[in-house]
């Protein structure tokens, strides 16, 4: 009876859909992002990839058939800005700490990975925290719950990293007694400290340039010191690294796209962004996405001046925009989240959902790979009850790689499984019966995780 | 403010007329036509297409034929629905602007036993967020002082009165519907852990201590109510010695003002019914994370919970995912009379998503729009003037293009305490004065 029930649990918890076997989700309005809307369309998964999109799909035979009638499939939701999964990621006591990085500390255990699953994120950009002007290096994870710290990992996201504008990174809360203040403690500190950091980038990347000359030339010299907080400067210098850039005020987000265009780089992503609004027209003539949430306000000065309808007006005048979670609990509804900026200026449905999925998709460098529903993507997917965008929307399962890692109905018979394996043991104490509990006869000791470990 | 006061209040404000729109309109008149009326009335099904009249602040009339009176303004509201306006049952409107910057915020004061303080003495009327809240259809909302969310363990104690207002008026004083609704109390927290401002850091004890101190705490508060009892009756007595603090505890003990009590967990919320029942106050449960664990004993007591935000991570790591989602459900199916608060400030617009979320996880769609409108009412003795629709209640209603709790649903017009306000705030502003700026030549 127990063994039954344990490998009921193990099998509600992992059970994933064997790579082999082909899947196709049909019945239900497929919501493609940017290829249209069917309804009623099909979804065919073939090796964890979207391999056919349409309406009249052949199902191949011996294909599992997700009936998705009544339903609604999109694309799994990207969060552009995410702590979850990590822990100890605000390495405050330098102002420049791009020698450290999060993907260093991904915590697989987190059960945020979970949770936010069933909301149907199914990638999240893993950033450092905000107290440095320049901060640490960022990591990009799928939510593949089950899957060790390296499995989560993103292969072929390209790099990136977070900065800081603003009250953050000049502490302007102030620090516990005891605790130096640390440079800078203003705005134009702020700038100077990225200013001086690129200055000294440069350099490195002559030394490197020199160095390689020299070497070419056939001439013995000494490599230059490696220098892990010079070096990802330099990606960022040479293109290949991505700047994600906390900010708030309108004059820190300009000075910001001013340095980074004295030094020939762009960002990537303005996050958080709160009053890109004011400066929208010269964050397009940038080039800068913009990543923003939905409607706080008012938590310190620098949001006084927020509102909802950033995501739109920023729309409006040409910028990419994404709305982030920046928050474990409301990365949990960013489909109601994107539905505020058709409420909070006037977006179509179309433009809100590709806030949360190509857009951020786009931002991060991974819209080869994820963000909409197109053959050759990976299979990534969340199927709702009603629209996405309604209140009342919820979400009945999650697809990674193909993998069916959430589904509503398991959810709620492996709490069954677990209640009545509870009550079971339970009865067992009250009978009195003490042999089950003295040591050495434990069964093996067993995780609530460890059945859904891959 | 005893119920006599609040309706002369409502007197003197339809005589002179002065909220907003309302200056020199004293004898004007509104007709919303053409509408969807939800009354929320229990039972009754909504107008399909009705009309209401609004006169000195009140609703005068409503049904299928209204006739309109010569000089009133009419509203076409043909293919919007007209609802009660929502109540925040418990916020921080106008106790705080600006969370960050303690010289805008005045929801927390010093010490542990402060019955005597009420929020209304500290409401900004020019708050930012008063605005930014109407504009999504909260026409009033009790405001409550105290650390309703904070961090660490700390906190426990009255924190004062909570004071109902409209969301509309040059002064508090116009804006009162109620500025002593209930006594907010903090729910001592048996915890062995606490943040530590000072060093930053966790605390740690024993749960012995911990549960010494937490007894300690409830029989402080025991005693506190003992003396209010004799204080009152030494009053009865002929004694002129005054105590404002107990004093301010006296509608409690007597039964006529509830006990807000803010506690999460399971223990806390035992322990608070306990006490109440013991104590024979009334008490309305504030928060209550943990409330679908104690649905009976909720039940039983009568006891009613205003739930914090839904939109929240369950307590613990092994919780159901939904846990906070389902828990409104949960309680209403149990026969808990659930209401709907945001406790916040800057977010009390997004009151009825918090409400709305809950639908998706078994609450069902009218008792959720009934959490933020009539149960509230009921929970605060203001039935008679607010919560529904109907022939002599205060005008507080809105009239939006479908469903309220649905996020992509435009509240159209609000009206408070009579008249129509104006939607514009902050947000709207910005957003014109930005939108209208040229866009740049390349």
């Amino acid at each position: 009876m127990r063994h039954t029930k344990l490998f009921l649990a193990a099998a509600l918890l992992g059970a994933p859909l064997a790579f082999s076997q082909d899947t196709v989700i049909r019945g239900g309005t497929v919501l493609t992002v940017t290829e249209g809307t069917l309804s009623p369309g099909e979804v065919l998964i073939r090796d964890g990839k979207i391999a056919e999109v349409g309406t009249g799909v052949t199902v191949p035979e011996g294909a599992e058939v997700v009936d998705a009638a009544g339903r609604f499939v999109m694309p799994g939701i990207i969060d552009a800005h995410s702590h979850i999964a990590a822990e100890s990621i605000n390495e405050g006591s330098v102002a420049v700490s791009s020698m450290t990085g999060t993907g260093d500390v991904v915590d697989p255990y987190d059960i945020n990975i979970y949770r936010e699953l069933a909301g149907g994120v199914t990638t999240s950009n893993i950033l450092h925290g905000s107290a440095n002007p320049i901060g640490g290096l960022n990591v990009i994870i799928k939510h593949r719950w089950g899957a060790d710290a390296a499995g989560l990992v993103l292969e072929g996201a390209p790099p990136g990293i977070k900065f800081a504008l603003g009250e953050n990174p000049k502490r302007s809360r102030g620090m516990p007694a005891g605790v130096e203040r640390r440079y800078p403690a203003t705005r134009m500190g702020v700038v100077d400290v990225i200013r001086q950091a690129f200055i000294e980038a440069e350099a490195y990347r002559q030394e490197i340039a020199d160095y390689d000359a020299a070497t070419a030339r056939g001439e013995r010299v000494l490599p230059p010191r490696r220098d892990m907080k010079l070096e990802p400067l330099v990606e960022i210098l040479e293109g290949t690294r991505l700047v994600h850039a906390h900010c708030y005020r309108q004059d820190e987000i300009l000075q910001l796209l001013r340095v980074a265009e004295e030094f020939g780089f762009r960002i990537a992503t303005l996050q958080h962004v709160l009053e890109g609004y004011k400066v929208a027209n010269e964050i397009a003539a940038h080039g800068a996405g913009a990543s923003t949430f939905s409607d706080w306000w008012a938590y310190k000065v620098e949001a006084y001046d927020a509102i909802p309808h950033n995501a739109a007006l920023m729309t409006e005048r040409g910028i990419l925009v994404s709305i982030n979670s920046d928050s474990a609990e409301e990365a949990r509804h960013l489909n109601q989240e994107a539905a505020k900026t058709v409420k909070w200026g006037g977006m179509s449905e179309e433009e809100a959902l590709k806030m949360i999925t190509i857009n951020p998709a786009i931002q991060l460098g991974i819209d080869d790979k994820v963000g909409s529903i197109e053959a050759g993507k990976d299979a990534d997917l969340a199927i709702f009850d009603r629209h996405p965008l309604s209140t009342y929307a919820v979400n009945q399962m999650t697809f990674v790689d193909g993998e069916m890692l959430f589904s509503r109905e398991r959810d709620l018979a492996m709490r069954e499984a677990m209640a009545s394996e509870r009550a079971e043991l339970e009865a067992k104490l009250a009978e009195g019966d003490d042999a089950g509990r003295g040591p050495g006869r434990r069964g093996p000791r067993r995780g609530p995780r460890e059945g859904v470990r891959r | 403010m005893t119920r006599v006061g609040r309706n002369a209040f409502g007197i003197a404000l339809a005589l002179t007329g002065a909220s907003g729109f309302a200056a020199a309109q004293e004898e004007e008149s509104w007709v919303i036509r053409n509408a969807r009326i939800h009354t929320l009335v229990e039972g009754a099904a909504p107008i399909e297409s009705g009309s209401i009249l609004i006169r000195d602040g009140r609703i005068v009339e409503i049904g299928d034929d209204v006739a309109a009176p010569a000089g009133a303004a009419v509203i076409d509201a043909a293919g919007m629905d007209v609802y009660p306006g929502m109540m925040d049952s418990v916020s921080q409107l106008g106790l705080t602007e600006i969370g960050a910057i303690s010289a805008t915020v005045d929801t927390v004061e010093l010490g542990e036993m402060n019955p005597h303080l009420r929020a209304a003495t500290a409401i900004h009327p020019s708050s930012e967020h008063l605005p930014v809240a109407r504009a999504n259809g909260i026409t009033h909302a009790v405001v409550a002082p105290g650390r309703l969310g904070g961090f660490g363990g700390g906190g426990a104690g009255i924190s004062g009165q909570a004071s109902i207002v409209h969301l509309d008026g040059w002064t508090v004083e116009e804006m009162d519907i109620d500025a002593s609704a209930g006594m907010v109390l903090t729910w001592p927290t048996l915890s062995t852990r606490s943040f530590n401002l000072a060093t930053f850091s966790m605390d740690r004890r024993s749960v012995r201590e911990a549960k010494e101190e937490y007894d300690r705490q409830v029989a402080e508060l025991g005693e506190v109510l003992d003396a209010a009892r004799r204080y009152a009756a030494a009053g009865e007595a002929g004694a002129r010695e005054r105590d404002i603090r107990l004093a301010a505890l006296g509608p409690v003990v007597g039964g006529e003002m509830p006990l807000l009590i803010l506690a999460q967990g399971e223990r806390e919320i035992r322990g608070a019914v306990e006490f109440t029942r013991e104590q024979g106050v009334r008490m309305i449960l504030l928060g209550g994370s943990e409330a679908w664990k104690v649905k009976e004993l909720l039940v039983e007591n009568g006891v009613p919970v205003i739930l914090g935000p839904t939109q929240r991570l369950p307590e613990e790591e092994d919780e159901a995912y939904d846990q906070p989602f389902t828990t409104p459900g949960e309680l209403h199916d149990a026969g808990v009379t659930v209401a709907f608060a945001t406790f916040g400030s800057s977010n009390s617009r997004l009151l009825p998503y918090e409400a709305g979320h809950a639908v998706g996880y078994g609450l069902p769609q009218e008792a959720a729009i009934r959490a933020i409108t009539a149960v509230p009412a009921q929970l605060f003795g203001l039935a008679e003037d607010f919560g529904t629709l109907e022939e002599g209640k205060v005008a507080n209603l809105i009239v939006v293009n479908g469903d309220p709790l649905e996020i992509r649903t435009q509240v159209e017009h609000v009206f408070v305490n009579g008249v129509p306000v104006s939607l514009d705030n902050r947000h709207q502003s910005l957003y014109e004065k930005y939108r209208a700026r040229p866009e740049r030549e390349h």
